[in-house]
């Protein structure tokens, strides 16, 4: 369910970094967690993000939610297909619906976000702590 | 499961958009057993549900239902409710989960007539089936001639084999059904409804799409465009008002509002920029702030973002532009008539 090669935030946010740059989207449980996406708000390119500042926001019917740069970063590219079809979101989080690519500051601030095994064992405790 | 006036109850099954479509397509089975009953009995219970009600309850024949408020000396809100009229000596009044209480203390500290006021609300389970196909599902299940049932009335018969009140009420601007019976009887009946809804494309649907179905059909939420700051000219129900049919609790505050005249409105707006309004936002015109949103939100069905605002008279006519700061930023919307949705005939 969640790419190894990805790291993820206690926030619900995947990464994914390939040199300096990084693709940036929102994990499989945020989705189901919001339910029917119905909206998404992006940054300009050329923005800059500090770790962990709000970048944008993603709404589903039932709520508002903010979305977290996992690690500082210059905004290179949204992905523009969202604003039409954020329904996407739900579909694909970890693929087709990323939200932003971003040039890294400093790839080493990757170290202190999750692995996959580690955010799987998160959602578990968030899941039991819930119930 | 979120937590609601005391009750855990689904959010959405399978998804608050499918939810809704279903309820405007075909049909939705809603568990709302967190609504309250309260129960007026005696010589004196007509007497009573005037005095504490807004709405004319003597124009209600037996196994008629009636929408109405009750109002406090101001004239603002202790609750809405529905009224049903089970006999001359017998009411049964249908209110919000969060206001059993304080409505049952309220009327029982008015109540100086020869009657009895019951908080039933522990002996029943109250299930909604909604939508275009509520009939023929419901049709299944019981001896009732639901042909002879009219909107707005109500008759007792079994569903399942279960005695049940079944009335043509509802809050999602669909036909539909409220069915009370015996909590016993709970997973019975939610489990027959579904089985012969199947067919019909019934889903069962959650408190999600409850709101965006109520929302699109412009019927008031308590704690949103109804408390205790608004009255009853504020948020356009001026239907369920009637002065003239004697003394009743909030009646002369409200004949005075009427006649200095309200300041401010409830209206129905639409975003024209992208964004969504929600519950608490800030409403502007010409750059100042003039109200706030009461609720918000995307319509599945319409596929829009709507949402009502209290907002001065002089913003109210359908057409004038009004903004809604959405986080950092001041959002075109539009004011419109409503309702948003009105089914088709």
């Amino acid at each position: 369910m969640y790419p190894d090669e990805y790291r993820y935030t206690r926030e619900h946010e995947w990464i994914k970094l390939e040199s300096q740059r990084a693709t940036v989207g929102i994990t499989h449980y945020a989705q189901e967690q919001l339910g029917d996406i119905v909206f998404v708000e992006l940054p300009k390119v050329g923005a800059h993000f500090a770790a962990m500042e709000a970048f944008g926001t993603v709404e589903s019917v039932k709520a508002v939610s903010e979305i977290y740069c996992p690690v500082s970063g210059t905004i290179e590219e949204v992905n523009a297909s969202l604003s039409d079809n954020p329904a996407l979101l739900n579909q694909d989080p970890h693929g087709k619906a990323w939200l932003i690519k971003i040039r890294v500051d400093d790839p080493a601030e990757l170290a202190s976000l999750m692995t996959a095994e580690q955010y799987e064992a998160f959602i578990r405790s968030s899941e039991q702590a819930e119930s | 499961m979120t937590s609601f006036g005391g009750f855990d109850m689904p959010v959405e099954y399978c998804g608050i958009i499918d939810e809704h479509i279903a309820v405007r397509t075909a049909a939705g089975l809603f568990d709302v057993s967190h609504m309250g009953e309260i129960e007026i009995r005696g010589r004196e219970a007509l007497t009573l549900v005037q005095y504490i009600t807004s709405n004319d309850v003597g124009r209600l024949a037996v196994g008629q239902a009636q929408y109405s408020a009750l109002l406090r000396p101001d004239g603002t809100f202790v609750d809405d409710l529905v009224v049903h009229k089970i006999s001359d000596i017998h009411y049964l009044l249908c209110v919000n989960a969060a206001n059993r209480e304080k409505d049952f203390e309220w009327i029982r500290s008015h109540n100086r007539f020869d009657a009895t006021v019951e908080n039933t609300s522990d002996t029943y389970t109250q299930l909604a089936l909604q939508g275009p196909r509520a009939a023929a599902i419901l049709r299944q299940l019981t001896p009732l001639d639901l042909t002879a049932l009219r909107t707005y009335r109500f008759a007792f018969d079994k569903v399942c084999g279960v005695h049940s009140l079944i009335a043509r009420t509802g809050y999602t601007g669909e036909d539909g059904f409220e069915l009370y019976f015996d909590p016993a009887e709970s997973e019975k009946i939610w489990d027959a409804l579904l089985e012969a809804g199947k067919a019909h494309g019934l889903l069962p649907a959650g408190l999600g799409a409850r709101k965006t179905l109520r929302l699109e059909a412009c019927y008031a939420l308590y704690g949103h465009e109804i408390d205790e700051t608004t009255t009853v000219w504020e948020a356009k129900l001026d239907w369920i008002c009637k002065p003239d049919k004697g003394d009743f609790v909030g009646r002369e505050a409200l004949r005075a509002q009427k006649q200095k005249g309200i300041e401010r409105i409830l209206v129905g707006f639409e975003m024209r920029d992208r964004g969504i309004a929600r519950d608490g936002y800030p409403v502007l015109q010409g750059g100042a702030e003039c109200g706030h949103v009461t609720s918000g939100s995307y319509a599945p069905w319409l596929k829009k973002n709507i949402g009502f605002a209290y907002v001065p008279l002089r913003a109210s006519a359908p057409g004038t532009r009004l903004y809604v700061r959405i986080r950092a930023s001041e959002l075109a919307a539009e004011v419109v008539p409503t309702p948003f949705y009105k089914r088709p005939k």
